[in-house]
Protein backbone atom coordinates (compact mmCIF):
# COMPACT_ATOMS: atom_id res chain seq x y z
CA UNK A 1 0.00 0.00 0.00
CA UNK A 2 2.72 2.40 1.05
CA UNK A 3 4.68 1.36 -2.02
CA UNK A 4 1.97 2.75 -4.28
CA UNK A 5 1.81 6.01 -2.36
CA UNK A 6 5.55 6.41 -2.86
CA UNK A 7 5.34 5.41 -6.52
CA UNK A 8 2.54 7.89 -7.10
CA UNK A 9 4.56 10.72 -5.54
CA UNK A 10 7.60 9.82 -7.62
CA UNK A 11 5.56 9.80 -10.82
CA UNK A 12 3.92 13.09 -9.92
CA UNK A 13 7.26 14.77 -9.24
CA UNK A 14 8.55 13.48 -12.57
CA UNK A 15 5.66 15.07 -14.43
CA UNK A 16 6.12 18.30 -12.49
CA UNK A 17 9.61 18.65 -13.90
CA UNK A 18 10.12 19.82 -17.47
CA UNK A 19 12.73 17.10 -17.93
CA UNK A 20 10.22 14.26 -18.15
CA UNK A 21 8.02 16.12 -20.62
CA UNK A 22 10.90 17.09 -22.87
CA UNK A 23 12.27 13.55 -22.84
CA UNK A 24 8.85 12.19 -23.79
CA UNK A 25 8.58 14.71 -26.60
CA UNK A 26 12.07 14.22 -28.00
CA UNK A 27 11.91 10.43 -27.95
CA UNK A 28 8.51 10.48 -29.61
CA UNK A 29 9.67 12.91 -32.25
CA UNK A 30 12.79 10.98 -33.20
CA UNK A 31 11.02 7.63 -33.27
CA UNK A 32 8.10 9.03 -35.25
CA UNK A 33 10.55 10.32 -37.84
CA UNK A 34 12.28 6.93 -38.06
CA UNK A 35 8.92 5.20 -38.24
CA UNK A 36 7.76 7.37 -41.10
CA UNK A 37 10.95 6.92 -43.13
CA UNK A 38 10.79 3.16 -42.66
CA UNK A 39 7.14 3.17 -43.63
CA UNK A 40 7.86 5.24 -46.69
CA UNK A 41 10.56 2.84 -47.78
CA UNK A 42 8.25 -0.10 -47.21
CA UNK A 43 5.54 1.47 -49.36
CA UNK A 44 7.90 2.01 -52.29
CA UNK A 45 9.12 -1.58 -52.03
CA UNK A 46 5.66 -3.01 -51.50
CA UNK A 47 4.87 -3.63 -55.13
CA UNK A 48 8.04 -5.68 -55.68
CA UNK A 49 7.60 -7.55 -52.39
CA UNK A 50 4.21 -8.78 -53.50
CA UNK A 51 5.85 -10.77 -56.26
CA UNK A 52 8.02 -12.77 -53.88
CA UNK A 53 6.64 -15.73 -52.01
CA UNK A 54 7.10 -15.45 -48.21
CA UNK A 55 8.60 -11.97 -48.43
CA UNK A 56 9.07 -9.97 -45.23
CA UNK A 57 6.00 -7.93 -44.28
CA UNK A 58 5.41 -4.64 -42.52
CA UNK A 59 6.22 -6.18 -39.15
CA UNK A 60 9.73 -7.10 -40.23
CA UNK A 61 10.49 -4.06 -42.31
CA UNK A 62 8.91 -1.28 -40.23
CA UNK A 63 8.27 -2.46 -36.70
CA UNK A 64 11.50 -4.32 -36.00
CA UNK A 65 13.79 -1.44 -37.01
CA UNK A 66 11.58 0.95 -34.98
CA UNK A 67 12.05 -1.03 -31.77
CA UNK A 68 15.71 -1.53 -32.61
CA UNK A 69 16.22 2.21 -32.55
CA UNK A 70 13.95 2.55 -29.53
CA UNK A 71 16.17 0.31 -27.39
CA UNK A 72 19.22 2.39 -28.16
CA UNK A 73 17.48 5.72 -27.58
CA UNK A 74 16.01 4.47 -24.32
CA UNK A 75 19.44 3.38 -23.18
CA UNK A 76 20.51 7.01 -23.44
CA UNK A 77 17.32 8.44 -21.99
CA UNK A 78 16.63 6.20 -18.99
CA UNK A 79 19.75 7.38 -17.11
CA UNK A 80 18.41 10.93 -17.38
CA UNK A 81 15.12 9.89 -15.86
CA UNK A 82 16.56 7.83 -13.04
CA UNK A 83 19.44 10.11 -12.10
CA UNK A 84 17.47 12.20 -9.64
CA UNK A 85 15.49 9.51 -7.85
CA UNK A 86 17.66 9.33 -4.76
CA UNK A 87 20.58 11.68 -5.36
CA UNK A 88 18.27 14.69 -5.55
CA UNK A 89 16.53 13.75 -2.31
CA UNK A 90 19.86 13.28 -0.65
CA UNK A 91 21.00 16.67 -1.86
CA UNK A 92 17.87 18.53 -0.81
CA UNK A 93 17.89 16.57 2.46
CA UNK A 94 14.36 15.33 2.13
CA UNK A 95 15.24 11.70 2.88
CA UNK A 96 14.58 12.11 6.64
CA UNK A 97 10.90 12.48 5.78
CA UNK A 98 10.90 8.90 4.48
CA UNK A 99 13.33 7.57 7.07
CA UNK A 100 11.34 8.81 10.05
CA UNK A 101 8.03 7.60 8.66
CA UNK A 102 7.02 4.01 9.41
CA UNK A 103 8.47 2.68 6.14
CA UNK A 104 11.08 0.03 5.51
CA UNK A 105 14.03 0.62 3.19
CA UNK A 106 12.63 -1.97 0.77
CA UNK A 107 9.32 -0.11 0.60
CA UNK A 108 11.12 3.14 -0.17
CA UNK A 109 13.26 1.63 -2.93
CA UNK A 110 10.51 -0.47 -4.50
CA UNK A 111 8.08 2.45 -4.34
CA UNK A 112 10.50 4.73 -6.12
CA UNK A 113 11.34 2.04 -8.63
CA UNK A 114 7.69 1.43 -9.44
CA UNK A 115 7.18 5.16 -9.92
CA UNK A 116 9.87 5.40 -12.56
CA UNK A 117 8.84 2.05 -14.05
CA UNK A 118 5.30 3.22 -14.63
CA UNK A 119 6.66 6.30 -16.38
CA UNK A 120 8.70 4.06 -18.68
CA UNK A 121 5.64 1.90 -19.35
CA UNK A 122 3.82 5.04 -20.49
CA UNK A 123 6.73 5.84 -22.76
CA UNK A 124 6.68 2.37 -24.31
CA UNK A 125 2.93 2.67 -24.77
CA UNK A 126 3.41 5.95 -26.61
CA UNK A 127 5.98 4.33 -28.87
CA UNK A 128 3.76 1.32 -29.50
CA UNK A 129 0.85 3.45 -30.67
CA UNK A 130 2.74 4.04 -33.92
CA UNK A 131 3.01 0.38 -35.06
CA UNK A 132 -0.52 -0.26 -33.80
CA UNK A 133 -1.78 2.49 -36.11
CA UNK A 134 -0.78 0.23 -39.02
CA UNK A 135 -3.73 -1.97 -38.07
CA UNK A 136 -5.95 0.55 -39.84
CA UNK A 137 -4.17 -0.18 -43.10
CA UNK A 138 -3.49 -3.87 -42.92
CA UNK A 139 -2.30 -6.85 -40.93
CA UNK A 140 0.68 -6.95 -38.63
CA UNK A 141 2.05 -9.85 -36.63
CA UNK A 142 0.52 -9.04 -33.24
CA UNK A 143 2.24 -11.98 -31.55
CA UNK A 144 5.64 -10.74 -32.58
CA UNK A 145 4.75 -7.20 -31.58
CA UNK A 146 3.68 -8.40 -28.14
CA UNK A 147 6.95 -10.30 -27.73
CA UNK A 148 8.99 -7.26 -28.72
CA UNK A 149 7.07 -4.97 -26.38
CA UNK A 150 7.45 -7.46 -23.56
CA UNK A 151 11.18 -7.67 -24.24
CA UNK A 152 11.49 -3.92 -24.34
CA UNK A 153 9.65 -3.59 -21.02
CA UNK A 154 12.05 -6.06 -19.39
CA UNK A 155 14.97 -4.23 -20.93
CA UNK A 156 14.02 -0.74 -19.71
CA UNK A 157 13.09 -2.21 -16.32
CA UNK A 158 16.69 -3.43 -16.14
CA UNK A 159 17.98 -0.02 -17.27
CA UNK A 160 15.93 1.66 -14.54
CA UNK A 161 17.23 -0.72 -11.85
CA UNK A 162 20.83 0.17 -12.73
CA UNK A 163 19.92 3.86 -12.79
CA UNK A 164 18.27 3.65 -9.38
CA UNK A 165 21.32 2.01 -7.85
CA UNK A 166 23.68 4.56 -9.39
CA UNK A 167 21.47 7.35 -8.09
CA UNK A 168 21.64 5.89 -4.60
CA UNK A 169 25.44 6.09 -4.65
CA UNK A 170 25.85 9.80 -5.12
CA UNK A 171 24.54 13.27 -4.36
CA UNK A 172 25.14 14.50 -7.91
CA UNK A 173 22.42 13.60 -10.44
CA UNK A 174 24.80 14.10 -13.37
CA UNK A 175 27.31 11.67 -11.92
CA UNK A 176 24.51 9.15 -11.54
CA UNK A 177 23.40 9.67 -15.15
CA UNK A 178 26.87 9.35 -16.64
CA UNK A 179 27.78 6.24 -14.66
CA UNK A 180 24.44 4.61 -15.42
CA UNK A 181 24.94 5.20 -19.12
CA UNK A 182 28.49 3.85 -18.87
CA UNK A 183 27.36 0.63 -17.23
CA UNK A 184 24.48 0.13 -19.64
CA UNK A 185 26.68 0.67 -22.66
CA UNK A 186 29.29 -1.69 -21.27
CA UNK A 187 26.70 -4.39 -20.61
CA UNK A 188 25.35 -3.83 -24.10
CA UNK A 189 28.64 -4.34 -25.92
CA UNK A 190 30.34 -6.71 -23.49
CA UNK A 191 29.92 -9.68 -25.84
CA UNK A 192 31.82 -7.95 -28.66
CA UNK A 193 35.02 -8.35 -26.70
CA UNK A 194 34.13 -11.95 -25.99
CA UNK A 195 33.60 -12.68 -29.66
CA UNK A 196 37.00 -11.27 -30.58
CA UNK A 197 39.19 -12.98 -28.00
CA UNK A 198 38.14 -16.31 -29.39
CA UNK A 199 38.44 -18.06 -26.04
CA UNK A 200 35.34 -20.14 -25.74
CA UNK A 201 34.81 -20.00 -21.97
CA UNK A 202 35.36 -16.27 -21.69
CA UNK A 203 33.26 -15.31 -24.67
CA UNK A 204 30.45 -17.52 -23.50
CA UNK A 205 30.44 -15.90 -20.08
CA UNK A 206 30.67 -12.37 -21.47
CA UNK A 207 28.01 -13.21 -24.00
CA UNK A 208 25.79 -14.42 -21.22
CA UNK A 209 26.24 -11.17 -19.31
CA UNK A 210 25.30 -9.07 -22.32
CA UNK A 211 21.84 -7.55 -22.13
CA UNK A 212 21.65 -7.32 -25.91
CA UNK A 213 22.00 -11.10 -26.25
CA UNK A 214 19.05 -11.70 -23.97
CA UNK A 215 16.92 -9.03 -25.53
CA UNK A 216 17.56 -10.19 -29.09
CA UNK A 217 15.84 -13.52 -28.47
CA UNK A 218 12.68 -11.84 -27.24
CA UNK A 219 12.81 -9.31 -30.04
CA UNK A 220 12.74 -12.13 -32.56
CA UNK A 221 9.62 -13.48 -30.91
CA UNK A 222 11.41 -16.33 -29.15
CA UNK A 223 10.08 -16.41 -25.63
CA UNK A 224 12.80 -18.13 -23.63
CA UNK A 225 12.35 -18.40 -19.88
CA UNK A 226 16.13 -18.23 -19.46
CA UNK A 227 16.11 -14.69 -20.89
CA UNK A 228 13.21 -13.65 -18.73
CA UNK A 229 14.92 -15.04 -15.63
CA UNK A 230 18.12 -13.20 -16.60
CA UNK A 231 16.25 -9.89 -16.54
CA UNK A 232 14.40 -10.67 -13.33
CA UNK A 233 17.66 -11.61 -11.61
CA UNK A 234 19.34 -8.53 -13.02
CA UNK A 235 16.60 -6.22 -11.75
CA UNK A 236 16.39 -7.81 -8.30
CA UNK A 237 20.16 -7.67 -7.87
CA UNK A 238 20.25 -3.93 -8.45
CA UNK A 239 17.18 -3.32 -6.30
CA UNK A 240 18.72 -5.25 -3.41
CA UNK A 241 21.98 -3.35 -3.85
CA UNK A 242 20.03 -0.07 -3.71
CA UNK A 243 18.21 -1.12 -0.55
CA UNK A 244 21.50 -2.01 1.08
CA UNK A 245 23.04 1.26 -0.02
CA UNK A 246 20.17 3.28 1.42
CA UNK A 247 20.38 1.32 4.65
CA UNK A 248 24.07 2.18 4.82
CA UNK A 249 23.05 5.85 5.01
CA UNK A 250 21.50 5.01 8.34
CA UNK A 251 24.28 2.86 9.74
CA UNK A 252 27.31 4.68 8.40
CA UNK A 253 25.84 8.18 8.50
CA UNK B 1 0.32 8.58 36.15
CA UNK B 2 3.40 9.76 34.34
CA UNK B 3 3.71 8.16 30.97
CA UNK B 4 7.27 7.60 29.80
CA UNK B 5 7.49 8.21 26.06
CA UNK B 6 11.19 7.93 25.38
CA UNK B 7 13.74 5.92 27.25
CA UNK B 8 17.32 6.23 26.08
CA UNK B 9 20.01 4.08 27.62
CA UNK B 10 23.75 4.36 27.08
CA UNK B 11 23.32 5.76 23.61
CA UNK B 12 26.58 6.17 21.73
CA UNK B 13 27.56 6.95 18.19
CA UNK B 14 30.95 7.07 16.56
CA UNK B 15 31.86 8.36 13.12
CA UNK B 16 35.11 6.57 12.39
CA UNK B 17 37.33 7.65 15.25
CA UNK B 18 35.14 10.60 16.23
CA UNK B 19 32.94 9.96 19.24
CA UNK B 20 29.93 12.13 18.42
CA UNK B 21 27.65 10.96 21.22
CA UNK B 22 28.96 9.19 24.28
CA UNK B 23 26.72 7.06 26.48
CA UNK B 24 23.74 9.35 26.92
CA UNK B 25 20.82 8.41 29.16
CA UNK B 26 17.55 10.29 29.39
CA UNK B 27 13.79 9.98 29.51
CA UNK B 28 10.86 12.00 28.29
CA UNK B 29 7.38 11.94 29.80
CA UNK B 30 4.05 12.88 28.31
CA UNK B 31 3.18 16.57 28.43
CA UNK B 32 6.78 17.59 28.79
CA UNK B 33 8.99 19.84 26.68
CA UNK B 34 12.60 18.81 26.90
CA UNK B 35 15.25 21.25 25.74
CA UNK B 36 18.51 20.02 24.30
CA UNK B 37 21.15 22.67 24.61
CA UNK B 38 24.64 22.59 23.27
CA UNK B 39 27.17 24.40 21.14
CA UNK B 40 27.57 23.49 17.48
CA UNK B 41 28.96 20.02 16.97
CA UNK B 42 28.09 18.91 20.48
CA UNK B 43 26.07 15.94 19.27
CA UNK B 44 22.54 17.37 19.47
CA UNK B 45 21.57 16.58 15.90
CA UNK B 46 23.21 13.16 16.02
CA UNK B 47 21.15 12.31 19.11
CA UNK B 48 17.96 13.53 17.44
CA UNK B 49 18.72 11.52 14.30
CA UNK B 50 19.20 8.42 16.40
CA UNK B 51 15.99 8.70 18.38
CA UNK B 52 14.02 9.26 15.17
CA UNK B 53 15.56 6.26 13.42
CA UNK B 54 17.50 8.25 10.83
CA UNK B 55 20.81 7.05 12.17
CA UNK B 56 21.69 3.72 13.72
CA UNK B 57 23.37 4.03 17.13
CA UNK B 58 26.76 2.41 17.62
CA UNK B 59 25.65 1.32 21.07
CA UNK B 60 22.72 1.67 23.40
CA UNK B 61 18.99 1.26 23.43
CA UNK B 62 16.10 3.52 22.48
CA UNK B 63 12.58 2.75 23.57
CA UNK B 64 9.70 4.71 22.10
CA UNK B 65 6.50 4.25 24.15
CA UNK B 66 7.96 0.98 25.37
CA UNK B 67 8.75 -0.26 21.83
CA UNK B 68 12.37 -0.89 20.94
CA UNK B 69 13.24 1.35 18.00
CA UNK B 70 15.89 -0.99 16.66
CA UNK B 71 13.84 -4.17 16.93
CA UNK B 72 10.48 -2.86 15.72
CA UNK B 73 11.31 0.28 13.78
CA UNK B 74 7.97 0.56 11.98
CA UNK B 75 5.88 0.44 15.17
CA UNK B 76 8.18 2.83 16.98
CA UNK B 77 8.44 5.32 14.12
CA UNK B 78 4.66 5.64 13.95
CA UNK B 79 4.87 7.40 17.33
CA UNK B 80 7.44 9.97 16.23
CA UNK B 81 7.26 13.17 14.26
CA UNK B 82 10.58 14.69 13.29
CA UNK B 83 11.65 18.03 11.92
CA UNK B 84 15.35 17.90 10.98
CA UNK B 85 17.56 20.96 10.91
CA UNK B 86 16.67 21.46 7.30
CA UNK B 87 12.97 20.77 6.71
CA UNK B 88 12.60 17.71 4.42
CA UNK B 89 10.42 19.30 1.75
CA UNK B 90 9.54 18.41 -1.82
CA UNK B 91 9.74 21.86 -3.28
CA UNK B 92 7.93 21.01 -6.50
CA UNK B 93 4.74 20.12 -4.62
CA UNK B 94 2.11 22.42 -3.16
CA UNK B 95 1.66 22.55 0.61
CA UNK B 96 -1.53 20.48 0.37
CA UNK B 97 0.01 17.82 -1.84
CA UNK B 98 3.05 17.58 0.37
CA UNK B 99 1.06 17.26 3.59
CA UNK B 100 -1.24 14.69 1.99
CA UNK B 101 1.79 12.64 1.06
CA UNK B 102 3.25 13.00 4.56
CA UNK B 103 -0.08 11.85 6.02
CA UNK B 104 -0.25 8.85 3.71
CA UNK B 105 3.26 7.57 4.43
CA UNK B 106 2.49 7.89 8.13
CA UNK B 107 -0.35 5.44 7.62
CA UNK B 108 -3.30 7.80 7.90
CA UNK B 109 -6.34 6.16 6.29
CA UNK B 110 -7.25 7.65 2.92
CA UNK B 111 -10.63 8.98 4.09
CA UNK B 112 -9.07 10.78 7.06
CA UNK B 113 -6.26 12.47 5.14
CA UNK B 114 -8.21 15.65 4.39
CA UNK B 115 -9.23 16.22 8.02
CA UNK B 116 -5.73 15.55 9.28
CA UNK B 117 -4.16 17.90 6.75
CA UNK B 118 -6.62 20.67 7.60
CA UNK B 119 -5.92 20.28 11.29
CA UNK B 120 -2.14 20.40 10.85
CA UNK B 121 -2.44 23.45 8.59
CA UNK B 122 -4.62 25.21 11.09
CA UNK B 123 -2.26 24.48 13.97
CA UNK B 124 0.73 25.78 12.04
CA UNK B 125 -1.03 28.81 10.56
CA UNK B 126 -0.92 27.53 6.99
CA UNK B 127 -4.62 27.89 6.12
CA UNK B 128 -3.97 30.48 3.42
CA UNK B 129 -1.01 28.73 1.79
CA UNK B 130 -2.44 25.31 0.90
CA UNK B 131 -2.43 25.88 -2.86
CA UNK B 132 0.99 27.47 -3.04
CA UNK B 133 4.17 25.76 -4.17
CA UNK B 134 6.53 25.06 -1.28
CA UNK B 135 9.39 26.41 -3.35
CA UNK B 136 7.76 29.85 -3.45
CA UNK B 137 7.19 30.10 0.29
CA UNK B 138 9.38 32.15 2.59
CA UNK B 139 11.79 30.42 4.94
CA UNK B 140 9.45 30.90 7.88
CA UNK B 141 6.55 29.30 6.08
CA UNK B 142 8.71 26.44 4.85
CA UNK B 143 9.67 25.85 8.47
CA UNK B 144 6.00 25.75 9.40
CA UNK B 145 5.32 23.22 6.66
CA UNK B 146 8.15 21.19 8.18
CA UNK B 147 6.49 21.34 11.59
CA UNK B 148 3.08 20.53 10.10
CA UNK B 149 4.64 17.44 8.52
CA UNK B 150 6.05 16.38 11.91
CA UNK B 151 2.72 16.63 13.75
CA UNK B 152 0.44 15.44 10.97
CA UNK B 153 -0.14 11.95 12.38
CA UNK B 154 -0.53 13.23 15.99
CA UNK B 155 2.55 11.37 17.16
CA UNK B 156 3.21 10.90 20.88
CA UNK B 157 6.62 12.48 20.45
CA UNK B 158 7.58 15.49 18.39
CA UNK B 159 11.29 16.03 17.80
CA UNK B 160 12.29 19.47 16.55
CA UNK B 161 15.88 20.19 15.61
CA UNK B 162 16.58 23.94 15.86
CA UNK B 163 13.09 24.94 14.71
CA UNK B 164 13.58 28.69 14.97
CA UNK B 165 16.87 29.10 13.09
CA UNK B 166 16.69 31.72 10.38
CA UNK B 167 13.26 33.06 11.31
CA UNK B 168 12.33 36.65 12.11
CA UNK B 169 11.37 37.59 15.69
CA UNK B 170 7.63 37.44 15.06
CA UNK B 171 7.86 34.02 13.46
CA UNK B 172 10.08 32.85 16.31
CA UNK B 173 7.43 33.89 18.81
CA UNK B 174 4.71 32.13 16.86
CA UNK B 175 6.71 28.93 16.64
CA UNK B 176 7.47 29.09 20.37
CA UNK B 177 3.76 29.41 21.10
CA UNK B 178 3.16 26.43 18.86
CA UNK B 179 5.78 24.40 20.73
CA UNK B 180 4.15 25.31 24.06
CA UNK B 181 0.82 24.18 22.70
CA UNK B 182 2.27 20.94 21.37
CA UNK B 183 3.82 20.30 24.77
CA UNK B 184 0.37 20.07 26.31
CA UNK B 185 -0.57 16.90 24.43
CA UNK B 186 2.62 15.48 23.02
CA UNK B 187 6.06 14.99 24.41
CA UNK B 188 8.36 17.45 22.71
CA UNK B 189 12.12 17.38 22.33
CA UNK B 190 13.62 20.61 21.14
CA UNK B 191 17.24 21.22 20.28
CA UNK B 192 18.65 24.70 20.16
CA UNK B 193 21.65 26.78 20.97
CA UNK B 194 19.49 29.78 21.85
CA UNK B 195 19.23 29.81 25.61
CA UNK B 196 16.22 32.12 26.16
CA UNK B 197 14.25 29.81 23.90
CA UNK B 198 14.76 27.00 26.38
CA UNK B 199 13.79 29.28 29.28
CA UNK B 200 10.58 30.24 27.55
CA UNK B 201 9.40 26.91 26.24
CA UNK B 202 10.94 24.00 28.12
CA UNK B 203 10.05 22.15 31.31
CA UNK B 204 13.38 20.40 31.50
CA UNK B 205 16.82 21.14 30.15
CA UNK B 206 19.68 18.93 29.14
CA UNK B 207 23.01 20.40 28.23
CA UNK B 208 25.17 18.36 25.94
CA UNK B 209 28.78 19.07 25.26
CA UNK B 210 31.27 17.00 23.28
CA UNK B 211 28.83 14.14 23.08
CA UNK B 212 28.14 13.92 26.80
CA UNK B 213 25.28 15.07 28.96
CA UNK B 214 26.81 17.55 31.33
CA UNK B 215 23.67 18.91 32.93
CA UNK B 216 20.09 17.76 33.21
CA UNK B 217 17.53 19.41 35.44
CA UNK B 218 14.15 21.08 35.61
CA UNK B 219 13.99 24.60 34.25
CA UNK B 220 13.07 26.07 37.69
CA UNK B 221 16.31 24.74 39.12
CA UNK B 222 18.21 26.19 36.25
CA UNK B 223 16.53 29.53 36.86
CA UNK B 224 17.48 29.27 40.51
CA UNK B 225 21.07 28.69 39.54
CA UNK B 226 20.83 31.90 37.61
CA UNK B 227 19.88 33.91 40.66
CA UNK B 228 21.87 36.98 41.39
CA UNK B 229 25.01 37.06 43.44
CA UNK B 230 25.67 40.65 42.51
CA UNK B 231 23.86 43.95 42.12
CA UNK B 232 24.67 47.27 40.55
CA UNK B 233 24.25 50.42 42.58
CA UNK B 234 24.43 53.98 41.25
CA UNK B 235 25.10 56.87 43.61
CA UNK B 236 25.24 60.58 42.83
CA UNK B 237 27.31 61.60 45.84
CA UNK B 238 29.82 58.83 45.78
CA UNK B 239 31.03 57.73 49.19
CA UNK B 240 34.41 56.21 49.76
CA UNK B 241 34.70 52.58 48.64
CA UNK B 242 35.52 51.71 52.23
CA UNK B 243 32.06 52.80 53.35
CA UNK B 244 30.52 50.26 51.00
CA UNK B 245 33.01 47.55 51.84
CA UNK B 246 32.26 48.04 55.51
CA UNK B 247 28.78 46.56 55.07
CA UNK B 248 28.75 43.00 56.38
CA UNK B 249 27.06 41.24 53.48
CA UNK B 250 29.32 42.74 50.83
CA UNK B 251 31.95 40.35 49.53
CA UNK B 252 33.68 42.41 46.89
CA UNK B 253 33.22 45.66 45.02
CA UNK B 254 34.01 46.60 41.41
CA UNK B 255 34.10 50.28 40.48
CA UNK B 256 32.23 50.72 37.22
CA UNK B 257 32.95 54.49 37.01
CA UNK B 258 30.42 57.36 37.03
CA UNK B 259 29.46 56.53 40.61
CA UNK B 260 28.33 53.01 39.73
CA UNK B 261 29.51 49.96 41.56
CA UNK B 262 28.95 46.27 41.21
CA UNK B 263 28.55 44.65 44.60
CA UNK B 264 29.09 40.92 45.00
CA UNK B 265 27.54 38.96 47.83
CA UNK B 266 26.85 35.41 48.94
CA UNK B 267 23.63 33.80 47.67
CA UNK B 268 20.54 34.61 49.76
CA UNK B 269 22.46 37.29 51.60
CA UNK B 270 21.51 40.42 49.70
CA UNK B 271 22.76 43.73 51.03
CA UNK B 272 20.15 45.70 49.10
CA UNK B 273 18.08 46.77 52.12
CA UNK B 274 21.05 48.00 54.11
CA UNK B 275 22.44 49.80 51.11
CA UNK B 276 19.19 51.70 50.72
CA UNK B 277 18.94 52.68 54.40
CA UNK B 278 22.56 53.80 54.39
CA UNK B 279 22.12 55.70 51.16
CA UNK B 280 19.26 57.65 52.74
CA UNK B 281 21.09 58.14 56.02
CA UNK B 282 24.31 59.50 54.50
CA UNK B 283 22.65 61.16 51.54
CA UNK B 284 24.52 59.23 48.83
CA UNK B 285 21.95 60.19 46.19
CA UNK B 286 20.85 56.71 45.18
CA UNK B 287 19.61 56.63 41.58
CA UNK B 288 20.04 53.00 40.56
CA UNK B 289 19.79 49.65 42.29
CA UNK B 290 19.62 46.72 39.92
CA UNK B 291 19.85 43.07 40.94
CA UNK B 292 21.91 41.19 38.38
CA UNK B 293 20.99 37.79 36.99
CA UNK B 294 23.47 35.37 35.73
CA UNK B 295 22.59 34.87 32.14
CA UNK B 296 21.89 31.39 30.93
CA UNK B 297 24.85 31.93 28.66
CA UNK B 298 27.11 32.33 31.66
CA UNK B 299 25.80 29.18 33.27
CA UNK B 300 26.15 27.38 30.02
CA UNK B 301 29.76 28.48 29.68
CA UNK B 302 30.39 27.64 33.35
CA UNK B 303 29.06 24.12 32.96
CA UNK B 304 30.70 23.34 29.66
CA UNK B 305 34.09 24.75 30.59
CA UNK B 306 33.98 23.00 33.96
CA UNK B 307 33.33 19.79 32.08
CA UNK B 308 36.22 20.44 29.74
CA UNK B 309 38.54 21.20 32.64
CA UNK B 310 37.43 18.02 34.31
CA UNK B 311 38.08 15.88 31.27
CA UNK B 312 41.43 17.56 30.69
CA UNK B 313 42.32 16.77 34.25
CA UNK B 314 41.32 13.17 33.75
CA UNK B 315 43.46 13.01 30.65
CA UNK B 316 46.40 14.42 32.54
CA UNK B 317 45.93 11.91 35.32
CA UNK B 318 45.76 9.13 32.78
CA UNK B 319 48.94 10.34 31.18
CA UNK B 320 50.68 10.50 34.55
CA UNK B 321 49.47 7.04 35.42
Amino acid sequence: MMIFTLAQRELRSLFLSPLAWSILAVVQLILAYLFLTQLNEFLTLQAQLKMIEGAPGATDLVILPLYGSATFILMMVVPLLTMRIISEERRSRSLPLLFSAPLSMSEIIIGKYLGIFSFLIMMIFMISIMPLSLLFAGNIDLGLLAAIVFGLILLVAAFAAVGLYMSSLTQQPTVAAVSTFGILLLLWIIDWAGAKTGEDGASELLGYLSMLRHYEGLAKGVFSSADVIYFILFISTFLILSIRRLDADRTKG
Amino acid sequence: MVNTLIQVEHLSRTYGSLQAVNSINFELSQGEVLGFLGPNGAGKSTTMQMITGNLAPSQGRIKICGIDLLEQPKLAKAEIGYLPEQPPLYRELTVDEYLQFAARINRIARNKVATVVDRAKQRCGLEQTGKRLINNLSKGYQQRVGIAQAIIHSPSIVVLDEPTVGLDPIQIREIRDLILELGKEHGVILSTHILPEVQMTCDRVQIISQGQLVYADRIENLNQRMQATSLVIGLQNSPMTDALAAIDQVDAIDDLGDGRWRIHYQPENSPAEILVTQAVEYNWGLYELTPEYKSLEQIFVDITTAEQMHSQQLNLEEQVA
